[in-house]
């Protein structure tokens, strides 16, 4: 038996491969992944690895778990290719491994700006060592520039601003946050941000950016000068997709893949960022998810399936984000919302329904401190995966509980 | 071991909900379900340290308001990724409409 071979050890790799034993497949699994490490949490690399005094791995189990599973790790090698007559997969260290089922989970890696030559004062951050890397340039004093108001880079502006430093956000689009998150939503965001003394600069392309050898220069489409000791850049993801490609595979925007997480060969499947997929509760619409929570329940279902299931991908796509005392938490997509109704909770804290014209809830995003948002976005999440179509009024009153809702 | 503290009210918890209870420098969850029974355990999620009180109740699970951690609020199971780690539970009792719990 030649078992089954897993490409990528990050969170849904590692996921799909705990999944397999944990379904009772006894045969050899096998994780290569290009990082040293064993597969670790990323969500903390913007967050607590930047501000924790002595930043650590956080590993989604232990070395000793993946042992006691046999599950062999294969690290720091990369998958150079895919013979899939003879279901073999041959690595970067000259070796192969063959397979019965294969399962690319190779993640997506930071969008690069397409400025040659930046030089090490403009990093990217993706790994743990990445993180290291930015977090010995954050001090009090020191000036950083983020490039990009997205996630990351607010995440990481954040986590600057905690440690002292005098941060920049960049941003090409006339706000920040543009993709997913609603200008109501966003609003708070930057002025919690511009609270908290960081200067954000939006509708401001980027004319050039240099590692000057001290500093880094940064020029504005406008032509204003801004000099930092760091430049981060968070300007997006792409997905791994060569390995697929180069093997026949069909791509379209990541490694495309039925409801099953299978790719267009009965044999390979693929999860979590890399992967575009069919999502049941907007009609089909293929879509490609960045998210922790994904990337967890892709690798398990990607498990099952690789043992015959033939289970469809149901899950409503949810994502969170920390940056100071805010948590913002979205169910669903809310670009398929037409209108919006609003909940206001206690201390400040809201939710924005989205509904689509028919009057059924697609998305649900909430805002507020610590966790004040997450049990009516988890109920919401329930209500959206149910296709249900609550009354707008009961959506926003704070009398009404939202489970009632589930019930009905 | 009699070292009962009285937690809360029996009305004031939800039938299926949860309540955050902080005792001696410790914080604990105390739930009520839905057919009318109590328990409690840690309050904190063993995954990353968040308060369970602020997570949803379903039957006789309780789920972290940060990352759906799920656990038996009964029985303390860890019910999958990201937990793996049980919860530690604490006996209950309900003596003329207060809730208590034995800290131990």
């Amino acid at each position: 038996m030649a078992g089954m071979v897993i490409i990528g050890a990050g969170e849904c790799g590692g996921r799909a491969a705990l999944a397999l034993r944990d379904l009772g497949y006894d045969g050899p699994v096998t994780l290569v992944g290009d990082e040293p490490h064993l597969p670790y949490e990323r969500p903390p690399l913007s967050k607590e690895a930047m501000t924790a005094e002595a930043p650590a791995i956080k590993a989604i189990a232990s070395d000793d778990l993946f042992a006691e599973r046999s599950i062999r790790h294969i690290h720091s090698v990369r998958a150079v290719a895919i013979d899939r007559a003879a279901h073999r997969v041959h690595l970067s260290d000259g070796s192969s491994l063959a397979y019965d089922k294969l399962l690319l989970a190779t993640g997506s890696v930071p969008r690069q700006l397409p400025m040659p030559g930046l030089g090490g004062r403009c990093v990217y951050l993706r790994t743990f060592n990445d993180a290291l890397a930015i977090r010995s340039h954050l001090s009090a004093g020191n000036r950083v520039a983020v490039i990009g108001g997205g996630f990351i880079g607010l995440e990481l502006a954040a986590s600057a601003r905690k440690l002292g430093a005098t941060v920049t956000v960049i941003e090409a689009q006339p706000r920040i946050l543009m993709r997913g998150v609603t200008a109501e939503i966003a609003e708070i965001i930057h002025k919690a941000h511009e609270a908290e003394g960081v200067a954000i600069r939006t509708g401001q392309g980027l004319a050039a950016i240099a590692d000057e050898g001290k500093e880094v220069g940064i020029t504005l489409a406008g032509g204003q000068r801004i000099v930092a000791d760091l430049a981060v850049i968070g300007i997006g993801a792409v997905p791994m997709t060569a390995l697929a490609a180069e093997a026949g595979l069909a791509i379209d925007n990541g490694i495309a893949v039925d409801e099953h997480l299978r790719a267009a060969d009965p044999d390979i499947f693929a999860a979590g960022d890399c992967c575009s997929f069919p999502l049941a509760i907007y009609g089909g619409r293929r879509v490609r998810l960045e998210a922790w929570r994904n990337a967890q329940e892709q690798g398990a279902l990607a498990a099952r399936n690789m043992l015959g299931a033939d289970e469809a991908h149901a899950a409503v796509p949810w994502f969170w984000s920390d940056q100071y005392g805010l948590t913002l938490q979205i169910a669903g997509l809310s670009d398929e919302g037409k209108s919006v109704v609003r909940r206001d909770l206690d201390d400040g804290a809201f939710i924005l329904f989205h509904l689509a014209e028919d009057g059924r809830l697609v998305a649900a995003s909430g805002i507020g401190p610590g966790n004040a948002v997450a049990r009516d976005i988890r109920l919401a999440e329930m209500l959206i995966a149910k296709r249900a179509s609550p009354a707008p009024e009961a959506l926003g009153s704070q009398a009404v509980k939202l489970k009632s809702l589930l019930a009905a | 071991m009699s070292d009962w503290v009285e937690a809360c009210a029996a009305g004031d918890i939800d039938e299926e909900d949860v309540m955050r209870f902080d005792h001696a420098g410790r914080t604990f969850a105390i739930y009520r379900s839905p057919d009318d029974e109590y328990f409690a355990t840690d309050g904190l999620c063993t995954h990353e340290k968040v308060h369970l009180a602020d997570g949803l109740v379903m039957d006789d699970i309780i789920e972290c308001p940060k990352h759906n951690g799920r656990f038996n609020y009964k029985t303390g199971d860890a019910r999958g990724a990201p937990v793996c780690v049980n919860l530690k539970t604490y006996p209950v009792k309900v003596d003329a409409g207060k809730v208590l719990i034995q800290v131990g």
